[in-house]
């Protein structure tokens, strides 16, 4: 490297994650797809997927075996910048009912690291893993409130007044419209009632939002998605949103 | 006419001379000479012009055989009647050189059983075929990859005495090429006596070809024979001359199609070749709007529908029309009726390329091809001169053979493994026979193996899924019938990109999204994806000859209406999807460095030239000419490598990099295949001047190590190369038994696996074929890494006041362009901004209402 490169300092960090106000609640959408509710020290992941990998190679398609292990970095590093006391994993945690008997002890050992140091870890029963986790620290329960808020794996249960839904399953993208062209990032999409996550697991992917279980789930007007670009979250307005109705 | 250097020894059986006697025709020399090297069974490569008798050059040793055989009947090994395997690039190519064999072989009484076999053909006769084999057979390199991987290959192929290349010199740079070398190893297994032989065009590196054809590892010698037919009458090429403004910038050629059209009333049938879709759709739609004679012209090219492009080949066929507007669908060597002119819109990007065109007029080549070349904008005739130059010259700048891609033997060896148990030192020296895998160490196909039998990971093994297992006997199995059964449903190295389906809708049910209204709407055609993606609801472009609307995306369909009027919004590819030539750049920057060669050229850019030496520099032949000079309120610096568009794309990514840390604020870039402009706030001129930003630094070699490592993470180009090896090598399949995948729906994103492998293994094997593809392919890393070689120590900075007229064509192209940014998180920006400005209203609103 030529000295003249290396002499050059670094930019100062910018802020890289945005705002969403819910219920009266202000929550902050990392972008990393976690979602961090400051007021109560908690930290929600929706779709980790764990072993998707390993669980595609049972139908011998190997597909490289460290998903897993690239989740569960991330969701080390979320927990470092925001030191919560309290996760919840809103649903499909592993990716099929057997994938907690193939996760490797290394891995077992990350989750149970992470899970002694909060307050409270929590597994929401989510379609891929109706079971309880096997061998896991942390409570299974099917769906939690907690102050106006109600976490649930699928989106859509009824919501009482001055409340609002927390929800996973469906791995929301948008795809973004502007003069230069589009771009395809995974989002949180949310309105005044509800909210979506991405997908926080390696393999998990997204859907875009112009896909129809999105539809009744969101006021025409009022969607929004809260970004996860590459530099920061951006929060766009439902017209710029291609294919959203 | 150069006649090969020894005269035939072997007569000509009496049916045979009794039948070119019935014609009228003797025997070309060639063709006797192609017999002659067979019947010493010895491989043989020819190399001749269209026109020139190839195919009838390739089959006669085959018929002569066939003449005096005894039909064995099917059973035991070595029964087969299969005797001759012809393997074409393309489908209908085999089907039709099956019929213009079929008429020689009948009205010579040889009683033969000729048919194809491609993907077309119905299951039931290929079972038949595989029951009773043909005496020749006609197919394509997938077909054969799928016959060899069956149990019963050794019987099928164990009696072929001779397999015949067509077109080989537009198989061997592909995939294709790699899979079908690796075929051509294990038929010469199951039959060792079998004879190759390769018909192909004039290429830059013959010795290459010849090699290709034979086993690369054996005491045999290392290359075929090459008979060469030089030849034909010279080309009679010129440049359009236009009384008309000749454009700076552009691809279309606007300026030129009232004279195109008077070319096609003067002539009989002219094709009209263009490099791109977006430029054939352009061309066919504005010749019709001053088509005053309604002279038939027609539009082929690869994304309109199968039954719209076979009307056209009938059509054609038949002589009915008198123009086609064709994109490269139509290079290679099918009969295409009397042509005879070829005009050519926009610069053909290889002097080679420009030839095979050519080639498509005047199929007699005793008489000289016509051509016409109509170069869209000023550089374009530097290209078009400079290709014209090559093309009299007879230089030829076909591309190399690459080394074998492993994606490619990974595939190869499963297929193998569903064949037949394998021993894994065997199978490697018979993959080494193949030319392209010559130089394949044994490590390297061991983990090949590897990766077929597990994934091949360095730190977690998938042993109980395996898909193949070495048994006691140390021989390598498939370990279940399923992985057969799977591994024949994605056989091939064609890689579609994601494509949708283009159905017309009206407006207003395009807005509803009714279902039925989908159901009912017409196809049109296919798109690219990534097309789409740089389009808004309510743009309009051309397709199938017709301006349609965009009005948005459903499912896996692309909804377009009618629309009037309006100029639509072309799609923007840029320039074409070939690179120029590495051999053109040359004499391109040969040609601007001498003034004493503008002559050659029209007034109009000879001028363009002069005023350039006076205003700033010439670009030197060996060196890079780099000019900055401010406009508006940014400062532009323009480099002129001439390397290509994929080549320039790269350097600019990595050039904006560096120039980021050295502070110049670059804002965005733009490529074409001549020219690399950057802009930004900085004043870049004073930056170089003052040795902040030292020119030689910038351009230093050690881009291509960690930049190019940093830079690659993101890279959607090499996301893109990942999906074809990943798809190729196995790793994803297209099609699941049970399940059809289309294009788009592959299980788990390529993208996102291609993230955790880099970041957990970085240097599985997968990577590295990656790796090797982006190096001559999308990222084209190598003609970058000889280029900066090249100009080291030899840069010329430029400071100007303002623009040079060199510059005008790429600063005419701004705006016009998508310019380069890989991230796009600026439309991510600029949509925030629009939320932004809602709220700032709303809020404004709240304040006039206190």
């Amino acid at each position: 490297m030529s000295a003249w490169l290396s002499q050059i300092a670094k930019e100062p960090d910018e802020e890289t994650s945005a705002s969403i106000h819910l219920a009266g609640m202000h929550l902050i959408a990392d972008r990393s797809g976690a979602l961090y509710w400051p007021e109560e020290n908690m930290l929600i992941v929706a779709d980790l997927h764990l072993e998707k990998g390993s669980s595609f190679a049972r139908f011998r398609q190997h597909l490289p075996p460290y998903d897993t292990k690239a989740t569960l970095r991330q969701l080390g590093r979320v927990i470092e910048a925001y030191e919560p006391e309290r996760v919840i994993a809103l649903g499909d945690s592993v990716h099929d009912r057997s994938a907690w008997d193939r996760l490797d002890e290394t891995d077992r050992s990350e989750i149970e690291t992470f899970a002694k140091r909060m307050r409270d870890w929590f597994w929401v029963a989510g379609n891929h893993d109706p079971d309880p986790p096997a061998g896991v620290p942390g409570r299974a329960v099917d769906n939690l409130v907690v102050g106006p808020l109600n976490f649930r794996h699928e989106p859509g249960g009824v919501i009482g007044a001055g409340q609002a839904e927390i929800a996973g399953h469906l791995h929301p993208a948008a795809r973004v419209i502007g003069r230069g062209g589009s771009t395809r990032r995974p989002a949180f999409a949310y309105d005044q009632n509800r909210l979506i996550l991405p997908a926080f697991g390696a393999y998990a992917g997204g859907l875009c939002l112009s896909a129809e279980p999105f539809g009744p789930l969101f006021g025409k007007e009022s969607l929004r998605a809260a970004v996860c670009g590459r530099s920061r979250v951006f929060t766009v307005p439902a017209k710029s949103i291609l294919g959203w109705r | 006419m150069n006649a090969p250097s020894a005269l035939p020894t072997t007569p000509l059986p009496d049916s045979f001379q009794t039948w070119f006697d019935t014609k009228g025709w003797s025997p070309r020399p060639h063709q006797l000479a192609l017999l002659e090297r067979a019947e010493a069974g010895q491989d043989c490569l020819l190399i001749a012009p269209t026109g020139a008798g190839k195919t009838l050059a390739g089959f006669l040793p085959s018929l002569v055989d066939l003449a005096g055989r005894k039909r064995p009947r099917m059973g035991a090994v070595g029964n087969s009647p299969l005797h001759t395997l012809y393997i074409s690039p393309l489908k209908a190519l085999a089907v039709d050189v099956a019929r213009n064999l079929t008429m020689p072989a009948e009205e010579m009484g040889l009683g033969l059983k000729i048919e194809t076999r491609t993907g077309d053909t119905p299951a039931s006769r290929r079972q038949r075929q595989k029951r009773s084999p043909p005496d020749i057979l006609l197919t394509t390199p997938e077909q054969i990859a799928l016959l060899l991987s069956h149990v019963d290959a050794g019987r099928l192929f164990g009696n072929v005495k001779r397999v015949i290349f067509d077109e080989l010199h537009a198989l061997v740079t592909s995939k294709r090429g790699d899979l079908l070398a690796l075929g051509l190893a294990r038929l010469r297994q199951l039959s060792p006596d079998l004879v190759a032989t390769g018909l192909s065009a004039t290429v830059a590196d013959p010795d290459a070809l010849a090699g290709w054809l034979v086993p690369q590892n054996s005491d045999r010698p290392s290359t075929a024979d090459i008979v060469t037919v030089s030849g034909g009458a010279q080309p009679d090429i010129t440049i359009l001359k236009s009384d008309e403004r000749m454009p700076w910038a552009g691809h279309m050629a606007r300026y030129a199609y009232a004279d195109v059209i008077k070319a096609i009333a003067a002539h009989g049938t002219t094709l009209i070749f263009v490099n791109t879709r977006a430029q054939a759709e352009l061309v066919f739609r504005e010749l019709w709007s001053i088509n005053e004679d309604s002279l038939p012209i027609a539009l082929h090219h690869g994304s309109l529908d199968v039954g719209q492009r076979r009307k056209v080949e009938e059509a054609m066929a038949r002589n009915a029309l008198r123009g086609v507007v064709a994109t490269s669908t139509l290079d290679l060597g099918i009969d295409w009726g009397d042509v005879d002119l070829v005009i050519h819109v926009g610069a053909p990007k290889g002097a080679s390329r420009l030839a095979q065109r050519i080639g498509r007029s005047n199929h007699r080549m005793d008489e000289p091809s016509k051509a016409i070349l109509v170069p869209a904008n000023r550089f374009e005739v530097l290209e078009c001169q400079a290709a014209l130059n090559a093309n009299y010259a007879r230089a030829q700048d076909t591309p190399p053979i690459r080394d074998g891609a492993l994606d490619v033997l990974s595939q190869h060896v499963l297929g193998m493994a569903c064949a037949d148990a394998f021993d894994e030192g065997d199978l490697y020296e018979e993959v080494r026979s193949a030319y392209p895998y010559r130089l394949l160490t044994r490590e390297a196909f061991e983990r090949v193996v590897q990766f077929v039998a597990t994934g091949g990971y360095a730190l977690k093994s998938y042993e109980r899924y395996a898909r193949i297992r070495q048994r006691k006997d140390g021989l390598w199995r498939v370990a279940n019938p399923m992985v057969a059964q799977q591994y024949r449903l994605n056989v091939g190295t064609i890689v579609e990109m994601p494509v949708l389906t283009v159905r017309l809708v009206s407006a207003k049910q395009a807005a509803q999204r009714s279902k039925n209204a989908l159901r009912g709407g017409r196809i049109l055609g296919q798109v690219e994806e990534y097309f789409l993606e740089t389009l808004v609801p309510g743009d309009s472009f051309l397709f199938g000859g017709e301006v349609v609307r965009f009005e948005g995306i459903h499912e896996d369909n692309a909804l377009v209406s009618r629309t009037e009027g309006g100029d639509p919004k072309i799609p923007s590819y840029a320039g074409g999807k070939f690179p120029l030539s590495t051999y053109l750049a040359d004499e391109v920057r040969a040609m601007l460095a001498e003034p004493k060669r503008w002559n050659e050229l029209p007034d109009q850019v000879a001028d363009w030239l002069r005023i350039q030496k006076d205003k700033s520099a010439l670009p030197g032949r060996d060196g890079l000419l780099v000019e900055t000079f401010p406009r508006g309120n940014r400062h532009y610096m323009i480099c002129y490598p001439f390397e290509g568009r994929l080549a320039h794309q790269t350097l600019g990514m990595l050039l904006t990099r560096r120039m980021e840390r050295a502070r110049a604020k670059p804002l965005g870039f733009i490529a074409t295949d001549y020219v690399l402009g950057v802009w930004g706030l900085a004043d870049f001129g004073k930056l170089i001047a003052e040795g902040r930003m030292p020119l030689d630094e910038l351009f230093e070699q050690s881009m291509l190590g960690d930049d190019l490592e940093e830079w690659m993470g993101e890279s959607y180009l090499l996301k893109r190369t990942f999906r074809a090896c990943a798809l190729i090598s196995g790793l994803i399949e297209k099609r699941h038994p049970g399940q059809e995948k289309s294009g788009r729906q592959v299980t788990v994103s390529t993208d996102l696996i291609y993230d955790v492998l880099r970041q957990h293994e970085p240097d599985h094997i997968l990577m590295q074929a990656t790796w090797a593809d982006a190096a001559t392919g999308l990222l084209d890393i190598a003609r970058i890494g000889s280029m900066l070689q090249r100009i080291e120590g030899r840069i010329s900075h430029q400071r100007l006041e303002r623009i040079s007229p060199l510059a005008v064509p790429i600063m005419m192209q701004i705006g016009k362009e998508p310019v380069f940014g890989e991230a796009r998180d600026q439309v991510l920006e600029e949509a925030e901004r629009l939320d932004e400005d809602a709220l700032l209203a709303e809020a404004m609103m709240d304040e006039d209402l206190r």
